[in-house]
């Protein structure tokens, strides 16, 4: 086990497929001579040259398409938008055609590769930058999305990614590429469609994932002072969702609070509260609550755009009240 | 690293079609002269101001800054006029100052607060100025491109014989949005002018590594359309060509690109190590300053004396100073505002 950087896992996962399979490459603005805009793919053009790290101009409707057709004929690429903001400029690439094709084609045809790039708010880079997009791509059949949290799990899950035969969504943070965690020594794989239970509770269950489990962990501490003892589980994975571990807790401790960065509309933890009230309705001593970005595009002023996504004050509030 | 082209005083450098000879642009008045190189210096200022600010953290997020490219908003607004739409990128600040954005609120933005010219909504990539036509500051590189058609297109609509300058980056030519513009402006006959603001480099990439003509004018030629490549730190030049071109789509709705080659002195936006060109490379361009080029020219006119100059300075160096206080010393929003202004 080494301590490690968020952005530092993410270019070992990228390092060790890139060995692994000559098949894997890379592509997207600034990945190579800038070594990425946040950094994530440091070195990789040294290492495995021009041809297989690759700086495109800013035309991610046409690198997405490239890498989906070269999907198409078997080869496994890597796609970096610098922000997932700037993949609905590719929307119709991710959406018509990585996410339909095999289906359309009656499945004769994989598209084995991976979308990945950061994402999401509090960087005052406004609203056109700051979009958290996983329950948007979740919603399309044909796609998986992750939303890692951690060092250990980016890694894992994106070298689980890149040897998958689907398109996959790796939905990054700006605000966790320099965090520092453990993570495991030697070639490890983190299973698409597991959740994590960060922390074993009795009194609540806190569904979170991506930046937000950090959140969740800082207002559980509050919570612990208050004799509130919090089950927390991350997602990590958003499409498949690991449904057995969510309702098993649940089960155990009667309440639920979600926690997560994307819209209250059709957020991803409104799919999360629907699916818990169907399967463990009996189980539940209140009604189950969200804590999510607040119903508005992202404003730029720092005073207000840290009321628009999840923040500590929020989560505890949303607890007190479900325990009470 | 290849050698970058400096300025040589040649104005325009190539067209794809013969240039219209419209004869010369209107003379400016000795007052209107002055109001523009007033603005150029005004918006150098501010810009200073504003990198200060962002080391000393008063600042977060974005923000692009201008220095450098100056003769390019200037030149090309002085040769329409403020009821004619401007649409720009994330690049703004200098459209925005230009089109009668006071700086105290432009400063305000800046640092998010309730007096900031959108309101601490938007930030310094998105300035907007309906009053004065200035449709906005846009992040999402090209974006803007498909809406300047659109401004372009209602004005045609509504027979107003006006022409929109929509503002872009040598980057955003590759974006398919500027593609399907391009080739919708020329087909319906819309007088959109396409100004590529060609500063050399998209972020940390040199046009000759992102684009595969170099000379990002020739993109007219897929769609049989007027391209126009100049020099652009000489606000007179930069006028004249842009004079020309506007008069060409009021008179028969006719787009065009404009490429205007210039540089920026900064960096990309405010944490770029910019390894990817030399200092040498910018001290040459510094040495064809469009600030220094325009009072120089002044000067040398002899209708203005450098005393009255001198004196005009000082006047903008004390209005930046009070109005970057000013916004400095202006309320935050309240929490309320995250949701108004979200529907009409
Ligand atoms: C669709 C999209 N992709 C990527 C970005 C990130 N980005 C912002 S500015 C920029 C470079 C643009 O360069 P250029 O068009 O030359 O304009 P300049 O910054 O030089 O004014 C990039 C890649 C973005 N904002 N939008
Ligand atoms: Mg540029």
């Amino acid at each position: 086990m080494a301590k490690i950087a968020y952005r530092d896992a993410v270019r070992d996962a990228m390092s060790e497929e890139m060995t692994r399979d000559s098949r894997v490459f890379l592509i997207g603005e600034e990945v190579a001579q800038y070594n990425g805009a946040y950094k994530c793919s440091k070195g990789l053009l040294d290492k495995f040259g021009p041809d297989r790290v690759i700086d495109s101009p800013i035309s991610e409707a046409g690198f997405a398409g490239l890498a989906i057709g070269a999907a198409m004929y078997g080869l496994r690429p890597i796609v970096e938008f610098m922000t997932f903001s700037f993949s609905f400029v590719a929307f119709d690439q991710i959406v018509n055609n990585a996410a339909q094709i095999r289906y359309m084609s009656g499945g004769q045809i994989k598209i084995p590769m991976v979308f990945r790039g950061n994402s999401g708010g509090g960087h005052q880079i406004g609203a056109t930058h700051s979009h958290a997009p996983e329950n948007i791509y979740a919603t399309f059949p044909g796609l998986k999305v992750v939303v890692p949290a951690f060092a250990a799990d980016v890694k894992g899950l994106l070298k689980s990614a890149i040897r998958d035969d689907n398109p996959i969504l790796v939905i990054e943070n700006e605000a966790l590429y320099g965090r520092e965690s453990e993570v495991p020594d030697g070639d490890y794989l983190t299973p698409i469609g597991k959740a994590n239970i960060l922390q074993e509770g009795t009194d609540v269950t806190i569904v979170t994932h991506g930046r937000s489990c950090w959140t969740v962990l800082e207002a559980a501490q509050e919570l612990h002072k208050m004799g509130i003892r919090a089950e927390i589980i991350d997602l990590r994975s958003i499409k498949p969702l690991d449904w057995p571990t969510v309702f098993a807790s649940v089960r155990k401790t009667h309440n639920l609070v979600c926690v997560d960065e994307t819209k209250p509309f059709c957020g991803v933890s409104a799919q999360v509260a629907a699916e818990v009230q169907r399967a463990c309705f009996d189980h539940l001593d209140a009604p189950i609550l969200r804590v999510t970005s607040v119903e508005a595009p992202m404003p730029f002023s720092s005073a207000l755009e840290d009321e628009c996504i999840p923040n500590v004050a929020r989560i505890i509030e949303a607890v007190k009240q479900v325990v009470a | 690293m290849t050698q970058k082209p400096l300025p040589t005083g040649a104005g325009v450098l190539a067209t794809t079609q013969p240039l219209p000879d419209y004869g010369k642009a209107p003379e400016l008045s000795r007052e209107e002269r002055l109001r523009w190189y007033r603005l150029m210096f005004l918006t150098r200022k501010f810009e200073e101001r504003s990198y200060q600010s962002y080391q000393t953290g008063l600042i977060g997020g974005f923000c692009h800054l201008y220095n450098g490219q100056e003769a390019v908003a200037a030149g090309t607004f002085a040769a329409i006029t403020d009821a004619d739409p401007v649409i720009t990128a994330y690049r703004d600040h200098a459209h925005g100052l230009m089109r009668g954005i006071r700086p105290g609120p432009a400063f305000a933005e800046l640092y998010g607060r309730a007096t900031g010219v959108v309101k601490g909504k938007g930030g310094s990539m998105h300035y907007f100025n309906v009053d004065k036509q200035m449709y906005g500051g846009h992040g999402i590189v090209g974006g803007q491109t498909a809406l300047g058609l659109g401004l372009a297109f209602a004005t045609k609509y509504l027979g107003e014989k006006k022409v929109c300058f929509c503002y872009m980056g040598d980057g955003a030519v590759n974006q398919g949005a500027f593609h399907e513009s391009l080739n919708l402006a020329q087909l319906m006959k819309i007088p959109v002018i396409y100004v590529i603001e060609n500063n050399m480099y998209s972020m940390g990439t040199a046009v000759e590594r992102h684009s595969a003509p170099v000379e990002l004018y020739k993109r007219a030629l897929g769609y049989d359309m007027m391209g126009v490549r100049a020099e652009a730190q000489d606000f007179d030049l930069v006028r004249q060509v842009s004079w020309t071109l506007a008069e060409r789509a009021r008179k028969e709705n006719m787009p065009a690109i404009l490429e205007l080659m210039t540089y920026r002195y900064r960096g990309h936006s405010m944490s770029d190590p910019q390894y990817y060109r030399s200092k040498d490379e910018v001290e040459e361009y510094r040495k064809h300053d469009p600030v220094e080029i325009l009072r120089g020219r002044i000067l040398s006119e002899g209708t203005v004396s450098e005393k009255d100059l001198d004196k005009l300075e000082d006047e903008v160096r004390k209005e930046v100073q009070e109005s970057h206080e000013w916004a400095l010393a202006s309320p935050y929003p309240a929490q309320s505002e995250i949701y108004t202004d979200i529907y009409a």
